[in-house]
């Protein structure tokens, strides 16, 4: 069984252009998949429809066989709780602490009032140490976040999205502001979220080689269309073509 | 949930819980300004002079009195064309201290600029101009209405010395932006202070400068009314403080407001364009 | 850059300045301003303020009533602002668009604070003394009013500047909408917030001066009575006093916000 179904997904955001058309594919628990495309062929939008941080305008998204458009306000949150998602800006509160903006990862299950007084129970708060000490900057738990190298703020993302106890991390563009060294701690990372804690993981990416080096498998978007989706050695130069137009590739994975 | 064995870098307050907040100066800073804040403010709440305040009687007075103002606007100690040369006088006011102000503040803000100019004649400027900052606008134009008699001499050169303080702050700080390298490539060629100013310095800031002015305009034309009403320097204000304190009269009091919204909206709107077009999000107004 | 583009600039910035001087010059001629009698006035009233605006040992002995004077009107500042800063954060997060919760209420928001913004603090001194009568209250809420409007509008950027990409996470995460104000929002826009309550405390203490010559409390009531009573040692007095209460806030002020911003 499917933990994500997309069934003919189309999303426009005015009238003229349609970001996405007719997207369909299928996510099982426990895959990691990637989304390749040149920019601009909608893999962000695409991203953002799953945990509805973009309203859908057409067709529909199954998670855990609920359908996504028609949550209302408190399933809506029960979704985000269940959907970890890292940005490629990290976005965290750069004046907070460490630990408090992976805390932030728990407020889908409190109540307003409790998330206000900042009550995280003991259980979390270690909860939290220890997802950063397995990311490798328990070290740094108290400083602010702006001190942080962009690779270390990218790992407290992802400890933020871990400590929502997730079954579907989102990945938009985790690597496309970091240094080749800090990306690949960052895939290793992402990649080890799948392979041992049993998370699925769907990241956007525009280099062809890191999607090949990591997915199990592959979905290339161009133009708002699904133009690939197979296991990663399906993907030849030939399709890689198709997905970022003829000549352009050269530049865009460079 | 899996937790650490050994939690090495764990802090914990003093009652054993885990610690998630940074215990910094600065924290430490704001969380006394805040306090501190809400205890003077409640000190003076108590302190106030309370004399002659019925305040039920008060607000509903006042709804009474700002519905007769917006709803019935209208003028009758003065003809229109009357109001007309009163907002012009208070528009001029607004506009030959701004103008003049621009002027002097540019000479002063290239003595203030660190970049342009030595350590303490920069110290002195900038210490002269927060004392002017320090006195009330208001004041210096009393001061001056009895020390250059009174006119509208007396009520621009008070409105200068603020227009001056706040110009010079503003242009300097731009003047101090300028890439390094312009002035350097300038020095290198040999040309002398003068040379590097009129062709390095002010090309390269001259919008900044205009938007500023602009804004203080903005700003003085508030001031214009202000002194109108409370110095005696004529105009809208002069207008309106005799509509509401010598006639009582709501309604001339509603159609001066308008007339001073229309034309404080115009120009904020105006100003926002510039600013918007000029500047860069981290340079904000300050009044 | 071709001759002719170069051309028109020039040709724009000369009519510019045209412009700009036909403005002054018209300016002087509605307000019967004299540039000369301007210039001239000024190194004289520069001599007559040395010459008569001098502390004098009679004029400290009214030193005491002028602190108290001093006192009241840095507290009616203080709790204005203070005040006014509660309402706006409100008015603030209603406005901003990054944290409004719908349309109508953001318009609503932009609207009040323009217009308590743009109507002069003197004019609403002069409309609140109608009814409020010669108190504290009725400088407290013109001052009141007039920060709300600021305040409102610096708020509202500073929201829109700091919090947009943290916004974004937090509704990933499922947090609720009070979670994302108090958590994300405000710590991040706070240092930026605290700054511009103290610059309006600075303004405001100026503006109370002002206010206070129209109601006839605090400071401004004292300087007035003195002026108008020709007593200009205590009037330079209440000035120094001023003056010396506006430096030690500023420089409080300067100090705070180099540690938190």
């Amino acid at each position: 069984m499917a933990l994500l179904q997309v069934i003919e997904l189309g999303k426009s955001y005015n009238t003229e252009t349609r970001v996405l058309k007719g997207v369909n594919f299928d996510v099982k628990a426990g895959e990691f998949v990637s989304i390749i495309g040149p920019s601009g062929a909608g893999k962000s939008t695409l991203l953002r429809c799953i945990n509805r941080m973009v309203s859908i305008s057409e067709g529909s998204i199954l998670f855990d066989n609920q359908e996504v458009s028609r949550l209302k306000k408190k399933d809506l949150r029960k979704l985000r709780t269940d959907i970890g998602m890292v940005f490629q800006h990290y976005n965290l509160v750069p004046r907070l602490t460490v630990i408090e903006n992976v805390l932030h990862g728990r407020f889908g299950y409190k109540s307003t009032l409790q998330g206000v007084l900042g009550r995280f129970n003991e259980d979390e708060k270690a909860r939290a140490f220890y997802l950063l000490h397995k990311l490798g900057i328990e070290e740094h738990a108290y400083k602010r976040c702006d001190q942080l190298s962009g690779g270390q703020q990218q790992r407290v993302g992802i400890a933020r999205a871990l400590i929502q106890d997730p079954k579907l991390v989102l990945c938009d563009e985790p690597i496309a502001s970091l240094d080749p060294n800090s990306s690949k701690i960052i895939m290793d990372h992402l990649k080890s979220i799948t392979s041992e804690l049993g998370i699925t993981c769907l990241v956007n990416l525009h280099q062809v080689e890191v999607a090949h080096q990591y997915s199990d498998r592959i979905i290339g978007l161009n133009e708002g269309e699904v133009v690939f989706d197979g296991p990663n050695h399906q993907l030849t130069d030939d399709k890689i073509n198709r997905i970022y137009g003829t000549q352009t590739r050269e530049l865009i994975t460079v | 949930m899996e937790t650490l064995s050994k939690p090495t870098y764990m802090k914990r307050n003093r009652d054993g819980s885990i610690l998630i907040k940074a215990r910094s100066k600065q924290q430490l800073v704001m969380r006394a300004t805040i306090g501190s804040l809400i205890i003077l403010s409640l000190i003076g709440f108590l302190l106030f002079d309370y004399t002659g305040l019925d305040l039920a009687s008060a607000i509903t007075e006042t709804a009474y009195n700002l519905k007769v103002m917006f709803v019935e606007p209208a003028l009758n100690h003065f003809s229109l064309g009357e109001a007309f040369y009163q907002v012009g006088i208070t528009l001029g006011l607004a506009v030959l201290s701004t103008v003049i102000g621009a002027v002097i503040a540019l000479f002063l803000s290239l003595m203030a600029a660190t970049n342009l100019s030595n350590a303490w004649v920069s110290k002195t400027v900038r210490i002269v101009v927060a004392f002017i900052r320090a006195v009330p606008t208001v004041l210096w134009v009393l001061i001056f209405a009895i020390a250059a008699g009174l006119g509208s001499e007396a009520a621009v050169l008070g409105m200068l010395f603020h227009s001056i303080a706040y110009l010079v702050k503003a242009f300097s700080e731009a003047f101090e932006e300028i890439d390094k390298g312009i002035i350097e490539a300038l020095q290198s060629t040999g040309s002398n202070w003068w040379h590097i100013v009129t062709h390095g310095v002010l090309p390269s800031t001259f919008t900044y400068l205009l938007s500023w002015t602009f804004l203080r305009f903005e700003i003085n034309f508030s001031v214009a009314v202000a002194m109108g009403a409370a110095a005696g320097a004529g105009g809208i204000g002069f207008e309106l403080f005799m509509a509401s304190g010598f006639y009582f009269d709501l309604s001339e009091v509603g159609f001066i407001t308008y007339a001073i919204l229309l034309i404080a909206i115009i120009l904020e709107v105006l100003s926002t364009q510039l600013k918007n077009r000029y500047f860069p999000a981290s340079v904000r107004s300050e009044s | 850059m071709n001759e002719k583009v170069m051309q028109k600039r020039k040709w724009q910035a000369t009519l510019f300045f045209i412009l700009i001087i036909a403005v002054t010059y018209l300016s002087a001629f509605i307000t019967n301003f004299n540039l000369m009698e301007g210039l001239t006035a000024f190194p004289q009233a520069i001599g007559w303020i040395f010459a008569n605006l001098l502390i004098t040992q009679e004029s400290l002995e009214k030193l005491p009533t002028i602190l108290e004077k001093l006192t009241e009107t840095i507290f009616m500042s203080i709790a204005a602002t203070t005040t006014a800063a509660v309402v706006s954060l409100f008015l603030g997060i209603m406005g901003s668009k990054t944290t409004s919760i719908n349309g109508v209420l953001s318009v609503a928001a932009r609207f009040i604070a323009s217009v308590s913004r743009n109507i002069p603090v003197v004019a609403w001194a002069l409309i609140l003394l109608l009814s409020f009568g010669q108190n504290s209250v009725t400088g407290y809420l013109a001052l009141f009013v007039g920060t709300v409007g600021f305040l409102t509008r610096a708020f509202i950027e500073s929201i829109d500047e700091a919090s947009h990409s943290s916004v974004e996470a937090l509704t990933a995460t499922g947090a609720t909408y009070v979670h994302i104000v108090n958590k994300a929002v405000i710590p991040q826009s706070l240092p930026q917030i605290i700054s511009w309550i103290l610059f309006m405390i600075e303004t405001n203490i100026r503006s109370a001066t002002l206010v206070g010559i129209l109601t006839g409390t605090g400071i401004g009531y004292t300087f007035d009575m003195y002026y108008k009573s020709m007593n200009y040692n205590a009037v330079a007095l209440v000035t120094f006093s001023i003056v010396i209460a506006v430096i030690v806030i500023e420089l409080l002020s300067n100090y705070i916000r180099k540690v938190i911003l």
